[in-house]
């Protein structure tokens, strides 16, 4: 008798092979896994949603001929010195010491370029930074690294950092590997210790109490500065009415996909929400408190088109922010370094362990031998590129909408692909009438 | 001298005042009267000055000081003298919480008492408090010296870094990381210069005070000693 059949080994969907290699690594080492990178998993995003364009109800603009503008006014709320972008994408607050001074120069180089602005980080403010930024924003963070009244006055804005996307409710982390001479004088720590930053601001508690930080910030710099508040995506209707509140002038909102130099996996995939289900609540509260446009909006997590910038602009963003992406345009998990991203026992395209300070790339690291591997002339041009393009693709879509400035892109430009993003973007399931949660069941 | 009322001139006006003299100004001796509790008063200083403040002052007075000496005739609100970076602040009264907050120099000098979080992310500046500090002082203080006369309370200098924290009167308890250390001569050295610094030298002995700070234990991680955090 023939011997019975056997059936094709199957994994179980639920215990695959990362689950599964995540079990064993951390039953081997007793600790959670720490990386870098923004959430891996699929979210709902701006994938799901599709422009409408125009046709017999909707005029289309002239490409290249008639104009679609893209500038941007931040801080026009109280500061006296109002930040004016050519673009509507900004690069995000990334830390000198998570990334090499090559790095954050080559930033600087490619935003002054295309004459938007760069964002220091949890480390506090660089020379090569502040000299190669036309327009740099200084951030203010619960560790208050480097924290000095004279990189205040010389910032041209001024982020209060309360939370990211990749871990709202989290301080920052900065293992020992990275911690170089010149990172830890800038920290004010010993070299070579784990730095876990703290999660709350030291001096302040709650929005009651920013309002007055936010009015000492000002009183420090003479109202001169556009003050922003940063916050991971969690609750944005009341983060942004709480924001506008406590005096800002800008409020930057961070998805869940949005990148960090280090954190606990777990943090990053399991915490916070996607960036397109946080626009429109945010948008909402500007609008119920009458500061839409007033009080601009940033929106970051997960940003990698043109296509990604106008739709969160219909959504009613003023700006985006970029990290992952403008580190991918300087040469981050490039396949050209593949032999060496097989050494450290991962591929090009899934190297996230970035604070461990090997980056072949040299951008994320404090390794001198790895960092000059950057050329910051080079990289700043690849980034300008990079911009020119986000730029462009936004302007193709805002003149096919029939828009002569990428700020009227609108949600009625919009529609979704699937329930979810209907739902979240609170734009018609494509070829329906039908907004879940608004129209009805 | 200028005499500012800030009953009269707004405080917008008396900031940007100070903030616009110049280094080698003559113009070094200010008096604001009429603080009467408000916020950022004197805050960004940047030049030798002396100002002093006749009465009660809100959040963040003295924020961010550079060289200047800013002397507090009351109580001073949250965050005083918040990340100083040098210069002398001195408040004759108490202190509520987060007094000179991740300061990197210059002197803070408070005679009654301090709140919780006296010194928290301290780094560098050399906190003098002759009455007690509230619970969670100096967490994550990273350099610097607290000198305490009274007491301290709960969880001092939880996660510590490299600051020195010094205290004459009992310790409710010590937070995470933080451990009494010899008092040795050096540091009797070091207070006795901080209290000369504070003008308040003879009154007390340095060798009264105990000194605390990090084990450092916690300075690399240890899945062993996750239970300490
Ligand atoms: C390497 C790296 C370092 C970062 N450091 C900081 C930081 O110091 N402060 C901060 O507010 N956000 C930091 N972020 C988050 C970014 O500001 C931004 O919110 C995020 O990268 C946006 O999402 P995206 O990476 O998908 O574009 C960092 C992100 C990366 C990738």
């Amino acid at each position: 008798m023939d011997a019975t059949p056997i059936t094709t080994p199957r994994k179980s969907a639920t215990f695959d092979d990362y689950t599964l290699s995540e079990i064993r690594r951390a039953a081997a080492s007793g600790i959670y896994d720490i990386r870098g990178g923004g959430a891996k998993r699929k979210v709902p995003n701006f994938d799901d949603l599709l422009f409408l364009g125009a046709s017999m109800s909707r005029y289309p603009l002239e490409g290249y001929r008639e104009k679609c503008s893209t500038d941007v006014w931040l801080g026009t709320r109280f500061a006296e010195k109002p930040i004016h972008l050519k673009i509507p994408v900004t690069i995000a607050g990334m830390s000198f010491g998570s990334l090499s001074a090559q790095a954050k120069e080559s930033l600087g180089r490619g935003a002054s370029k295309m004459g938007t602005s760069t964002t220091t980080g949890d480390g506090g403010m660089t020379e090569e930074e502040r000299g190669h930024s036309s327009i740099l924003v200084y951030q203010l963070l619960p560790s208050r690294y480097g924290m000095n009244p004279d990189d205040l006055r010389r910032a041209d804005a001024i982020e209060v950092v309360i939370g990211q996307g990749a871990k709202p409710g989290g301080g920052g982390m900065l293992l020992g590997q990275k911690i170089s001479d010149r990172v830890a004088h800038m920290r004010t720590l010993p070299k070579g210790i784990d730095q876990r930053s703290a999660c709350r601001h030291p001096d302040w508690t709650g929005p009651d109490d920013l309002e007055i930080k936010i009015q000492e910030l000002r009183e420090i710099t003479d109202w001169q500065k556009p003050i922003y508040i940063k916050v991971g995506a969690s609750r944005p209707y009341y983060d942004t009415a709480l924001a506008v509140k406590s005096g800002a002038d800008v409020v930057v909102l961070d998805g869940m996909q949005g990148g960090t130099a280090a954190t606990q996996e777990v943090f990053i995939e399991h915490i916070g929400l996607p960036l397109l289900s946080a626009i429109r609540p945010a948008v909402q509260a500007l609008q119920d408190l009458g500061m839409h446009r007033k009080v601009q909006l940033i929106v970051s997590g997960g940003i990698r088109t043109g296509a990604d910038v106008a739709k969160a602009l219909a959504l009613g963003a003023d700006a985006v922010a970029i990290g992952t992406a403008a580190l991918a345009a300087i040469g981050d998990n490039d396949p050209a370094l593949e032999e060496e991203y097989r050494k450290l026992g991962t591929t090009a395209g899934a190297y996230d362990d970035w604070h461990e300070g090997k980056c072949p790339a040299g951008i994320n690291t404090q390794n001198p031998e790895l960092s000059v591997r950057l050329d910051p002339e080079l990289g700043g041009r690849r980034l300008a590129n990079y911009l020119a393009v986000l730029t462009l693709e936004a302007q193709t879509i805002a003149r096919a909408c029939g828009k002569s400035h990428v700020h009227n892109l609108e949600p009625e430009d919009l529609v979704a692909l699937t329930v979810e993003a209907a739902a979240m973007a609170q734009v018609p399931l494509a070829g329906t009438q039908w907004v879940p949660g608004l129209t009805g069941a | 001298m200028p005499e500012i009322d800030l009953g009269v001139t707004p405080l917008r006006e008396l900031n940007g005042a100070l903030h616009k003299l110049p280094k080698d100004t003559n113009e070094t001796h200010w008096v604001i009267d009429n603080p009467a509790g408000g916020h950022a008063i004197a805050a960004g200083l940047d030049a030798p000055l002396t100002v002093e403040v006749n009465g009660p002052v809100g959040y963040y007075c003295a924020g961010m000081n550079k060289l200047a000496t800013v002397q507090i005739r009351g109580s001073a609100g949250v965050g005083v003298a918040e990340n100083m970076m040098s210069g002398f602040v001195h408040v004759s009264g108490d202190a509520s919480q987060a007094a000179g907050a991740t300061g990197r120099g210059g002197l803070l000098r408070i005679d009654g008492n301090a709140s919780s979080r006296c010194g928290i992310s301290m780094k560098g500046i050399d906190i003098v408090v002759k009455g007690s500090v509230g619970h969670m002082s100096a967490f994550m203080a990273q350099a610097g010296n607290l000198v305490v006369f009274g007491d301290a309370g709960d969880a001092l200098g939880d996660s510590i870094y490299e600051a020195r924290l010094f205290v004459r009167g009992g310790v409710k308890s010590l937070g995470a990381d933080c451990i009494e250390k010899e008092m040795r001569d050096e540091h009797k050295a070091a207070v006795h210069d901080i209290l000369t610094r504070a003008g308040i030298n003879g009154q007390i002995d340095p060798s009264e005070f105990k000194r605390y700070g990090s084990a450092r234990k916690l300075y690399n991680f240890n899945v062993d000693h996750a239970g300490d955090y």
